[in-house]
C-alpha cells in the first residue's frame, strides 16, 4: 500500500538534502563544538553557519539564536526563563502577569500553569469563531504588573494565523516582553521578529523537514533570560550541553531551504490545499472548514463532518492508507478532546467531529485526488452505522 | 483434545466469516491470543485497545510505584502495542474515558451509595465494548468485534437466534458478565477462547513467542488502581463535590434490637461476618444495608437465606420471552455454583427466580444468570 502522509503538521520527512548535509557530521565530522583542536573548530564553524542560516529564516542576527532540544523546550525557556528574570529584577511586591491565550499549544499552556502554581497571575485571552484573539480584549487585558504576552502565531490545529504586528506593537507602547510559539508558521509563512516586534521565539526543527530532537529560540539582544539548566558555557550559558551538531547543521540547511524556497511552496501548497477542501465540501453534505474565512497558513485544513466520530474516521484512513490527524495525542496515542475547537465554540460533538488535513511541501496533485475518494467513502460509511447522523440514508438500501 | 485440535476447530461459523475482525485487545494474554488465533485462521484483523481511565485522575488513590498490570494503565496499551508490532497487524489505541466513567464507573459508585453492591464488568461489556467499540469497529471497516471473553456464542439454525453459552472452561466462564449482550451484539461478536482452557491458552501464546505469555491475571476493578473500591468511591466521589458522609450508625438485628455501631453504611456488604465489631454467641451476618435509616441489618446464617426473589432489567439472551415459568440453574454471583429454580417472566422487564433450596446471601446489585445447561436463557439485576 502506498500511504499518503497528511499530516505535516505533526511532523514532517527529513528533506534530503537536509540529510545529506547531516550525515558527515556523525563520523568524520564528529567533533565537539567546545574543543579547541580542528576536529572541534570544524564542528564550531558548522554550528555558526547553522545559526545564520536560521537567523536569516526570522530576520534576526545570528547571536540571537539558542538552539534547543526542540519547540517545548523552547517554550519553557522562553516564559519560564523572561518570567523568572522579571520577578527578580522586580522591586514591586506584587506578583508577575503573563498574557497568553487559549488556543495555545500545550508546551505553552502548561508551562503558564506551572507558573500559576508558582504564584504567577495568567490570563487566557479567548478567540474568535475564526479563532482570532481581539486586540482591545488584549489591551484591556493588560495590567502594571504585566511582564510577558506569549502568543502562538501559527494555530497547529486551525493554521489561523495572529496578528503578531499589531500585537507586537501593543506589546512594545506598553513595554512588555513579547514571545511567540511560531513552530507551526516558520517554514511556511513569512516570519519577522523586527516586523513583529518580537523579544522571543520559539522553533522547532522537524515540522521543517529538519530531523526531531533540534529546535531554536530566537531571543533579541538585550532582553533577561533566567538559564533553565545548568552546566557549561555552552551558547554564552544561555543553554548549556555539548552542542547537537548533525542536528543544528540539520536545523540550518532547513532553514535555507525554507527561505529560498517559501515563496514557490505557499502558493502551491495552497492551492492543493483549496482543491482538497472544494472537493470535501462538494462531495460531502454537512461537512464545514473551520476557521475557513481567517488568515490560514497555506498547507492546514480543519474539517467538521458532522455526526462522525473523529478517531473513528482517523483510524478508518488510515487502515486505507491516509494519514491525518485529530486533536493532540496523549502519551498512549487515544485522542483527546481539542482545547483550540472547543475555544473557537465547536459544540462537544462538533469536536469530535472533526479532523485535521497539513499537506507538505512533498503533497502531489494525485496524493489530494487519492484523499477525495478515501475521504467521502470513509465519511459515508461512519455515517451510515453513527448513532446521531441519520439524515443520509444509505442509497443501497 | 489437544491443543492443536482446539486450535483447528474454532467455534463453529468463526472461519467462514469474511471480512476485517476488530481484536478488543486489554495487553493481557487472553485478548492477545485471540489476535493470534485469529491471524492463524488468515482472518484480517485490527487491534483496538480502548483508554477508559485516565490513571492520572485521583492521585491519592496511586500506591508508590507506577500502577502495574490494570487493564488502563500505559503498561497495559505498550503491551497491547507489542504484541502487534509482534503479530504485524494494525493497532490503534481509542477513547472511551467518557463512556466509560458515564456508564460505567458513575453507576458502579451510585449502586454503592444506594447500599447495593454493583458489578462494573457487566455494564462495561454491555455499555461499552459490545456498544461504542463494537460501533466503531464496524465505522472503520471491521465487520465483527472478537475478545477474549471465556463463552461462546452459537446460532441456533432453526430459530435463527443467536445464543450465548457457558465456556468449555467451566473455571474460566464469564457468561456471566455477558447477559446483558442483545442479539445485534452477539451477532457481530466472536469469542475464540470459548473452546479452550486457559492453560491452552497460555501454551499457544508461547508457542507464538506473544511477548504477553507469561503476563499475569489482572484480578481487580480496572479503574481502581490499587483494588480498594471503598477507598476509591470516597475518592470518586469527593472530586464530585459531594463526599460521602460516613456516618456512624446502628448495627440492629431484624427486630431492631441494637446489637453494636457500625462506621457507615458503605462499609459492609450483604453476607459478611468479619469486622462488625461485636460477637455474640453464633456466627452474626450483614443481611441488609438501609442507607435511608442509616443502618445495618444483621442475623443469623439462616436468615441470610431465601428461596425466591426477582430481577430488573431483564435480558432474555438465548431465548424469546418466555410465557411459562422455565426450569433452570441459576447464578447469583460469578462464584456461585448455579442452584435449580424456577424463572418466570414479569412484565416491565422483571423476572421472578424460585429456587428449589434456600440460597445464601442473594444480595442487591450483584446480577442473576438462568441456564439451561450452557446455554444463558436469561440475566437481570438483583432488585
Amino acid at each position: 500500500m502506498k500511504r499518503i502522509y497528511l499530516d505535516h503538521n505533526a511532523t514532517t520527512p527529513v528533506d534530503p538534502a537536509v540529510l545529506e548535509a547531516m550525515l558527515p557530521h556523525f563520523s568524520g565530522e564528529f567533533g565537539n563544538a567546545s574543543s579547541i583542536h580542528t576536529f572541534g573548530q570544524r564542528a564550531r564553524a558548522a554550528v555558526e553557519t547553522a545559526r545564520e542560516h536560521v537567523a536569516a529564516l526570522l530576520n534576526a542576527r545570528p547571536q540571537e539564536i539558542i538552539f534547543t532540544s526542540g519547540g517545548t523546550e523552547s517554550d519553557n525557556h522562553a516564559i519560564f526563563g523572561v518570567t523568572a528574570a522579571s520577578f527578580s529584577a522586580s522591586t514591586s511586591s506584587s506578583s508577575p502577569h503573563i498574557i497568553t491565550s487559549s488556543i495555545e499549544h500545550e508546551a505553552v499552556l502548561n508551562t503558564c500553569q506551572a507558573l500559576e502554581k508558582q504564584g504567577v497571575a495568567v490570563t487566557y485571552l479567548p478567540v474568535s469563531r475564526k479563532g482570532l484573539i481581539d486586540l482591545e480584549t488584549l489591551r484591556e487585558a493588560m495590567r502594571p504588573e504585566t511582564v510577558l504576552i506569549t502568543l502562538m502565531h501559527a494555530n497547529n490545529e486551525l493554521g489561523t494565523i495572529q496578528l503578531l504586528a499589531e500585537i507586537g506593537s501593543i506589546a512594545a507602547q506598553h513595554d512588555v516582553y513579547f514571545h511567540t510559539d511560531a513552530v507551526q508558521s516558520v517554514g511556511k509563512i513569512p516570519v519577522d521578529v523586527k516586523a513583529f516586534h518580537l523579544d522571543l521565539l520559539s522553533l522547532s526543527g522537524h515540522k521543517i523537514y529538519a530531523p526531531k530532537g533540534v529546535g531554536a529560540i530566537y531571543v533579541k539582544g538585550g532582553t533577561p533570560l533566567r538559564q533553565l539548566l545548568y552546566g557549561g558555557h555552552h551558547q554564552r550559558g544561555f543553554r548549556p550541553g555539548t552542542e547537537n551538531v548533525a542536528g543544528i547543521v540539520g536545523l540550518g540547511k532547513a532553514a535555507e531551504i525554507s527561505r529560498l524556497s517559501l515563496d514557490s511552496d505557499a502558493p502551491r501548497i495552497s492551492a492543493l490545499r483549496d482543491h482538497l477542501e472544494q472537493g470535501l465540501l462538494s462531495r460531502i453534505p454537512d461537512s464545514r472548514v473551520n476557521a475557513a474565512t481567517a488568515p490560514r497558513t497555506p498547507n492546514t485544513s480543519n474539517i467538521t463532518f458532522s455526526g462522525i466520530d473523529g478517531e473513528a474516521l482517523i483510524i478508518a484512513l488510515d487502515l486505507k492508507g491516509l494519514a491525518c490527524s485529530t486533536g493532540a495525542a496523549c502519551s498512549s496515542g487515544a485522542v483527546e478532546p481539542s482545547h483550540v475547537l472547543t475555544a473557537i465554540g465547536l459544540p462537544a460533538a462538533e469536536a469530535r467531529a472533526s479532523i485535521r488535513f497539513s499537506l507538505g511541501r512533498c503533497t502531489s496533485a494525485a496524493e489530494i485526488d487519492a484523499a477525495l475518494e478515501l475521504v467521502p467513502a470513509a465519511v459515508a460509511r461512519l455515517r451510515q452505522i453513527s448513532p446521531t447522523y441519520k439524515k443520509e440514508v444509505s442509497a443501497h438500501h | 483434545m489437544t491443543t492443536q485440535a482446539h486450535l483447528d476447530s474454532l467455534p463453529a461459523g468463526t472461519e467462514l466469516q469474511p471480512g476485517l475482525v476488530a481484536v478488543a485487545m486489554s495487553g493481557g494474554v487472553d485478548s492477545s491470543t485471540v489476535a493470534a488465533l485469529l491471524l492463524q485462521h488468515g482472518r484480517p484483523i485490527v487491534g483496538l485497545t480502548m483508554q477508559l481511565w485516565n490513571q492520572r485522575r485521583l492521585p491519592e488513590l496511586q500506591g508508590d510505584g507506577p500502577a502495574q498490570h490494570r487493564c488502563c494503565s500505559l503498561d497495559d496499551v505498550y503491551d497491547a502495542k507489542r504484541v502487534a508490532q509482534h503479530l504485524s497487524f494494525p493497532h490503534y489505541v481509542v477513547n472511551f474515558e467518557e463512556q466509560f466513567e458515564q456508564r460505567v464507573v458513575r453507576p458502579f459508585v451510585e449502586q454503592y451509595l444506594a447500599g447495593r453492591t454493583p458489578i462494573a464488568c457487566t455494564n462495561c461489556n454491555t455499555d461499552v465494548k459490545f456498544e461504542p467499540l463494537l460501533r466503531m469497529a464496524r465505522q472503520i471497516g471491521a465487520e465483527r468485534l472478537a475478545t477474549g471473553h471465556y463463552a461462546r456464542i452459537r446460532k441456533n439454525e432453526t430459530t435463527d437466534r443467536y445464543q450465548l453459552l457457558r465456556a468449555r472452561d467451566d473455571s474460566k466462564d464469564q457468561s456471566y458478565f455477558l447477559w446483558g449482550l442483545r442479539q445485534d451484539q452477539l451477532s457481530r461478536s466472536e469469542f475464540p477462547l470459548g473452546e479452550l482452557t486457559k492453560e491452552e491458552v497460555r501454551h499457544f501464546a508461547r508457542s507464538v513467542h506473544l511477548p504477553v505469555a507469561e503476563k499475569p491475571e489482572s484480578m481487580e476493578l480496572c479503574f481502581v488502581p490499587n483494588g480498594n473500591y471503598v477507598q476509591f468511591i470516597h475518592a470518586f466521589a469527593r472530586e464530585e463535590g459531594q463526599p460521602v458522609q460516613d456516618k456512624e450508625g446502628d448495627i440492629v438485628t431484624e427486630d431492631g434490637t441494637v446489637l453494636g455501631r457500625h462506621s457507615g453504611v458503605h462499609n459492609y456488604t450483604i453476607g459478611q461476618r468479619k469486622g462488625l465489631g461485636f460477637t455474640t454467641g453464633k456466627p452474626i451476618y450483614v443481611l441488609a444495608i438501609d442507607p435511608e435509616n442509616n443502618r445495618v441489618i444483621v442475623g443469623e446464617d439462616n436468615a441470610l437465606r431465601a428461596t425466591t426473589f426477582e430481577i430488573e432489567t431483564v435480558n432474555w439472551v438465548s431465548i424469546e420471552e418466555p410465557t411459562v415459568p422455565l426450569r433452570a440453574q441459576v447464578k447469583i454471583r460469578h462464584k456461585h455454583e448455579p442452584a435449580a429454580g424456577m424463572i418466570e417472566a414479569l412484565p416491565g422487564l422483571r423476572a421472578r427466580i424460585t429456587f428449589d433450596s434456600p440460597q445464601r446471601a442473594i444480595t442487591p446489585g450483584q446480577a442473576a444468570v438462568a441456564y439451561n445447561g450452557d446455554i444463558v436463557l436469561a440475566g437481570g439485576w438483583i432488585k
